[in-house]
C-alpha cells in the first residue's frame, strides 16, 4: 500500500513541465498586455464613444474621416441591433455612449422611448431628405435600405410574379417563397405593412407566413436559398443583392430583383439611425458627427464604402448600380411608429414569435 | 465527523460562487413576472410555445441518447479493442472540440444546402458535442481493471452480462455528467440551430431581441429555459446514482486485454472513419478552401489578426481560470461532505450556463451598471460572465477528478504526518490535476468562441475572433472569414491535444 501510495501521489515527471507552462501562461500574458493589448482594452478618455450595429467598415470609414476632418477621436464599440438598444436602455443615463448608429430604426426607437436622446441638431436633419427623419426629431436617417422580392430567374419570369407583397399569403404561393421574419429587418415591413393595410389583412398575411413560407435566418440566407432554387421568390433588402452582384456574384447569380413599387408594403424603406445620447458628456461633438455623417462628404463616404446602401443626404447620388431611391414608391411611415407594441403583439398572436 | 474551520471556510467561498452564479436569474425572473401572472399566462399559452417546447425536447431527447452512444461506442473501440491505429484515432476523436460549432454548421450549409430542420439540427450537435462523452468515458475505460469483469465472468456472467454489470457502474458518472454538459449546451445553443432554420426556446430568445425588444417575453422564454435546466440537473441526478466508484489505491492493477474484433474491424473503422469525416473532415476543408480563397483574392491578411488573436487567448485563459477556481470548492464539498446542501449548491450552479449569452450579458450591464459601475466594461466583467456561463465544464470535470481521489487517500497522508496544506498539495494535486487542466481546457475552448456575451460586456476596443468571424460571415464576405475560423481552430487544436493527454495519464 505504501508503495502504491507513493506511486500514485507523484506527478509524473513528463507532466511537469506542461502544468509550469499552464501556469505560467498567464503571466506572460498579462505582460503581454501591458504592452499592447490594454491600450485597446478600455475606453479612450476624451475620444467621442460611438456605439454602432450598423456594418462595421461603414462606421469605421465614417469614423476615421470624421476624425481626419475634426482631430477629434473616436473609439467605436460594435454590437447588434438586438442587443444594443437594450444595453443603452440598461445602462441608463450612464451610458458611456455619446453616439448611436443602427443598422435598422427599431433599435434607436427602443432607445428614443427610454428617453435618453437629445434632439438632433436641425441643421443635421435639413440635410437629409423629407422623411428621413421621424417627427420627434431625436434622430435622423444616415443611410437607407428598400425591401425587394429577389426571384430565380430559372424558376420564374418576370411577370408571373405577385403584384404585391400582398399576394404571397394566396394559397398558390404556398411553399415557394422565403422571408426571414426572425430579423429587425423584417419587422419594419409589418410594421408598414399594419399602418397601410390593417390589423387584419396583417395578422392573415402573418399567418400565411408562418404556415406557408420557408422561413431563413436572415436576408443572405434567403437570397442563397433563391439562388440554389430551394425556393422561387424571397423577401430581402436590396443592398445584400447588389454587394453580391459587385463580387463573385456565387449567391446572387440566378437571381434578378423585383421592386413592388405603387406604395405597397412591399415597397418599404428602412432607415438605418443616427442620433445622439442625452447623456453624452461630448455633446458638441456628438452634434458635429451627425453632421458630418449626414453631409454630402459624409454621404460620399457611404457611397464609396461599397455598401451598397442608399445615402440619405440631400445632393449625394447613390451607387449608379441602383435604381433612385425616389424612384422606388415606398409607402408613407412615420419611423417613430415602427416598433410599436402592435407590430409585436400581431406577430405574436400570429405565431411568428 | 466534526465540521472543521477549513470546511467551513471553502463552504463559505463555494456558497459565494454558487450566489454570483445565479445573479442573472435575479434580473431575468422578476422582469419575466413584471407584467404580471395573467400576462405571462397568455404568453406562455399558445401554440406557438408548444412547438418551441416541442422542438427542444425532441432535439435533447435524439442528442443527447445520440452522443452518448457515439462518444461510449468510440472511447470503447479505442481504448478496450484491438483497433488498428488506436492513438490517431483518440486524437481525431477529440480534433471536434477544436471547430466551434457554428463555424461546422457554417460548412455545413454550404456543403449540403439541403441539411436543414430537426435533422440537420440533430445531426450537426451531435457531432460538435459527442466529444463531451467520450472524454470521459474513454479516459475511464482506458484505466478499468479488467479484474471485476473477470470476476463476474468466473461466476458465470456472459461476456455482455460482465460489461452491464460490472464497467457501466463506474461509467454512470462519466456518462450522465457527459450527457449533462450536451444538455445543457443544447439548451442554450444558438448559432446551429439558426443555421439550421430549427426553431428552439434560445433562437426564439434572439428573435425577441431583435423583432420584439421586449425584456418581458424574452425573459418569459428565458424562464422556460430554466425549468428545462432543472428537469435536466434532477434526471441527471436520478442518472448518476449514489455509489461510489473510488478505489482505494491502485492494488495490481492492469491494463484490459484488447478485445480481438476479427471481422468486425471493418466495420468498426467504417464507423469512425464517417465519425471524423463528418465532424471534423467537413468543416475543416470548407474552411480550407476559403481560406485558399482568401489568400487568391488579396493575398494579405487582416493586419489585425495577431492582436485579435492574442486578446482572444487572453480572455480565454483569464476565464478558464476564473472558471476552475469558482467551481473546485463546490466540487470538493460534494465529494467530501455529500449532503443536500452541497448538492443544491452544485446543481446552483448550472443554472445559469443553460441561459444564452444575450440574456446573461444584458442581465450583467444591468447589474453592474446599477451596483458595481467601476467594474462595467472591465476586463474582470467580462470573465465574470465566462465563469458562470461555462462553470458547469469544470465543474464536471472537476467531480470526475475528485471522485479519483477519496478522502481516504487524504487521511493516509495525514495519519503519516502530513499536514493538511501539505496533503492537499501531494495526494489532492497530483491526483486531481488532469482534470483540473480538462476544466481548463473546455472552459478555454468554449471562451475562445463566444460572441454575444462577449460583444455586450467586453471593454470598449476589445476584438476576438469569433466578433470578426462574425462580422465578415454576416457580410457574406466567408473568404475574409475564414482566417479568423482557421486561426479560432488552430488555436483550439493544442488545447484538445492537452485533453489526450488526460485520456492517457489518467489514474
Amino acid at each position: 500500500m505504501n508503495v502504491t501510495m507513493k506511486r500514485k501521489t507523484r506527478v509524473p515527471q513528463n507532466r511537469r513541465p506542461l502544468l509550469a507552462a499552464l501556469l505560467a501562461l498567464p503571466l506572460g500574458l498579462s505582460a503581454c498586455a501591458g504592452g499592447t493589448a490594454e491600450e485597446a482594452f478600455e475606453a479612450q478618455p476624451g475620444a467621442l464613444q460611438i456605439y454602432s450595429s450598423q456594418h462595421r467598415n461603414v462606421t469605421e470609414a465614417w469614423a476615421e474621416a470624421f476624425t481626419r476632418e475634426t482631430g477629434i477621436e473616436t473609439q467605436v464599440r460594435e454590437g447588434q441591433d438586438s442587443s444594443m438598444g437594450h444595453m443603452i436602455v440598461q445602462e441608463g443615463k450612464a451610458s458611456p455612449a455619446d453616439v448611436f448608429l443602427t443598422e435598422n430604426s427599431p433599435a434607436m426607437t427602443v432607445v428614443e422611448r427610454a428617453g435618453l436622446l437629445a434632439p438632433v441638431d436641425e441643421s443635421t436633419t435639413a440635410q437629409v431628405g423629407d422623411g428621413m427623419a421621424p417627427s420627434s426629431g431625436l434622430w435622423t436617417a444616415i443611410a437607407a435600405r428598400s425591401t425587394v422580392l429577389v426571384y430565380n430567374t430559372d424558376q420564374i419570369s418576370e411577370d408571373e410574379l405577385p403584384a404585391s407583397i400582398m399576394d404571397l399569403a394566396n394559397p398558390e404561393w404556398a411553399g415557394k417563397w422565403g422571408a426571414a421574419p426572425g430579423g429587425a429587418d423584417f419587422q419594419a415591413i409589418v410594421a408598414g405593412m399594419l399602418a397601410d393595410q390593417g390589423e387584419d389583412e396583417t395578422r392573415a398575411w402573418l399567418e400565411a407566413l408562418a404556415e406557408n413560407a420557408e422561413v431563413y435566418q436572415n436576408n443572405i440566407a434567403t437570397m442563397k436559398a433563391v439562388n440554389a432554387g430551394e425556393v422561387p421568390v424571397g423577401i430581402m433588402y436590396h443592398y445584400y443583392w447588389y454587394r453580391d452582384q459587385a463580387g463573385d456574384t456565387e449567391g446572387s447569380a440566378n437571381t434578378a430583383l423585383h421592386y413592388f413599387g405603387n406604395q405597397d408594403p412591399g415597397a418599404f424603406v428602412s432607415l438605418s439611425a443616427g442620433g445622439v445620447l442625452a447623456s453624452s458628456d461630448m455633446a458638441d461633438a456628438a452634434q458635429q458627427f451627425l453632421a458630418y455623417v449626414t453631409s454630402p462628404e459624409g454621404q460620399q463616404v457611404l457611397v464609396d464604402s461599397g455598401s451598397m446602401e442608399y445615402a440619405v443626404g440631400n445632393g449625394v447620388a447613390s451607387d449608379p448600380a441602383l435604381p433612385a431611391l425616389d424612384s422606388l414608391e415606398a409607402p408613407p411611415v412615420d419611423p417613430f411608429t415602427l416598433n410599436s407594441d402592435d407590430v409585436v403583439a400581431v406577430m405574436t398572436d400570429a405565431g411568428v414569435l | 465527523m466534526p465540521v472543521s474551520s477549513r470546511t467551513r471556510g471553502v463552504a463559505a467561498v463555494a456558497i459565494l460562487v454558487a450566489a454570483v452564479t445565479v445573479l442573472p436569474l435575479l434580473v431575468v425572473l422578476p422582469a419575466a413576472v413584471s407584467a404580471g401572472p395573467e400576462h405571462a399566462a397568455e404568453y406562455l399559452f399558445r401554440p406557438r410555445i408548444g412547438e418551441l417546447l416541442t422542438h427542444t425536447g425532441m432535439l435533447v431527447a435524439v442528442t443527447v441518447p445520440a452522443t452518448v452512444v457515439v462518444g461510449t461506442l468510440a472511447a470503447w473501440l479505442v481504448e478496450r479493442t484491438a483497433l488498428p491505429w488506436a492513438g490517431v484515432w483518440r486524437t481525431l476523436l477529440l480534433a471536434p472540440l477544436a471547430v466551434p460549432a457554428f463555424v461546422s454548421a457554417y460548412a455545413w450549409v454550404t456543403v449540403a444546402p439541403g441539411l436543414t430542420g430537426f435533422a440537420g439540427a440533430a445531426l450537426i450537435t451531435t457531432l460538435a458535442y459527442f466529444p463531451f462523452v467520450f472524454l470521459p468515458v474513454a479516459a475511464l475505460l482506458r484505466t478499468l481493471d479488467p479484474g471485476d469483469e473477470e470476476v463476474a465472468r468466473s461466476l458465470g456472467h456472459s461476456s455482455a452480462a460482465a460489461v452491464v454489470r460490472t464497467v457501466l457502474p463506474r461509467l454512470r458518472p462519466a456518462l450522465s455528467g457527459g450527457a449533462l454538459l450536451v444538455a445543457l449546451h443544447l439548451l442554450a445553443e444558438y448559432g446551429v440551430l439558426e443555421m439550421m432554420r430549427f426553431q428552439t426556446f434560445t433562437t426564439a430568445i434572439m428573435q425577441q431581441y431583435a423583432v420584439g425588444f421586449s425584456d418581458t417575453s424574452g425573459s418569459l422564454l428565458a424562464s422556460m429555459l430554466l425549468a428545462l435546466c432543472l428537469l435536466a440537473l434532477t434526471l441527471e441526478l436520478v442518472a448518476r446514482g449514489r455509489r461510489r466508484v473510488a478505489r482505494v489505491g491502485s492494488g495490481a492493477q492492469r491494463r484490459a486485454i484488447p478485445v480481438a474484433l476479427g471481422g468486425w474491424t471493418v466495420p468498426a473503422l467504417l464507423f469512425l472513419t464517417a465519425v471524423v469525416s463528418l465532424s471534423l473532415a467537413v468543416p475543416v476543408t470548407t474552411v480550407g478552401r476559403w481560406l485558399v480563397r482568401a489568400l487568391d483574392g488579396t493575398g494579405r491578411l487582416d493586419a489585425d489578426l495577431g492582436q485579435v488573436a492574442l486578446s482572444t487567448l487572453g480572455l480565454a485563459v483569464l476565464g478558464a481560470l476564473a472558471a476552475v477556481a469558482a467551481a473546485l470548492p463546490g466540487a470538493w464539498l460534494l465529494n467530501r461532505h455529500r449532503s443536500g446542501v452541497t448538492l443544491l449548491l452544485e446543481r446552483t450552479t448550472f443554472l445559469a450556463s443553460a441561459l444564452p449569452g444575450v440574456v446573461v450579458g444584458l442581465a450583467l450591464v444591468t447589474l453592474a451598471v446599477r451596483w458595481a459601475r467601476p467594474i462595467y466594461q472591465t476586463v474582470g466583467l467580462i470573465v465574470l460572465a465566462y465563469t458562470i456561463l461555462f462553470l458547469p465544464r469544470a465543474m464536471v470535470s472537476l467531480r470526475a477528478g475528485l471522485a479519483a481521489a477519496p478522502p481516504e487517500l487524504s487521511e493516509a497522508a495525514r495519519s503519516l504526518g502530513l499536514r493538511g496544506p501539505a496533503t492537499f498539495v501531494r495526494v489532492v494535486v497530483p491526483l486531481i490535476a488532469p482534470s483540473v487542466l480538462t476544466g481548463f481546457v473546455l472552459v478555454a475552448l468554449a471562451v475562445g468562441t463566444e460572441l454575444t456575451a462577449t460583444l455586450l460586456l467586453a471593454p470598449t476596443g476589445t476584438d476576438t475572433l469569433a466578433m470578426a468571424f462574425w462580422r465578415e460571415a454576416s457580410e457574406l464576405d466567408y473568404a475574409a472569414a475564414a482566417p479568423y475560423a482557421a486561426v479560432m481552430i488552430a488555436m483550439s487544436v493544442p488545447l484538445t491535444m492537452l485533453l489526450r493527454r488526460q485520456i492517457l495519464e489518467e489514474r
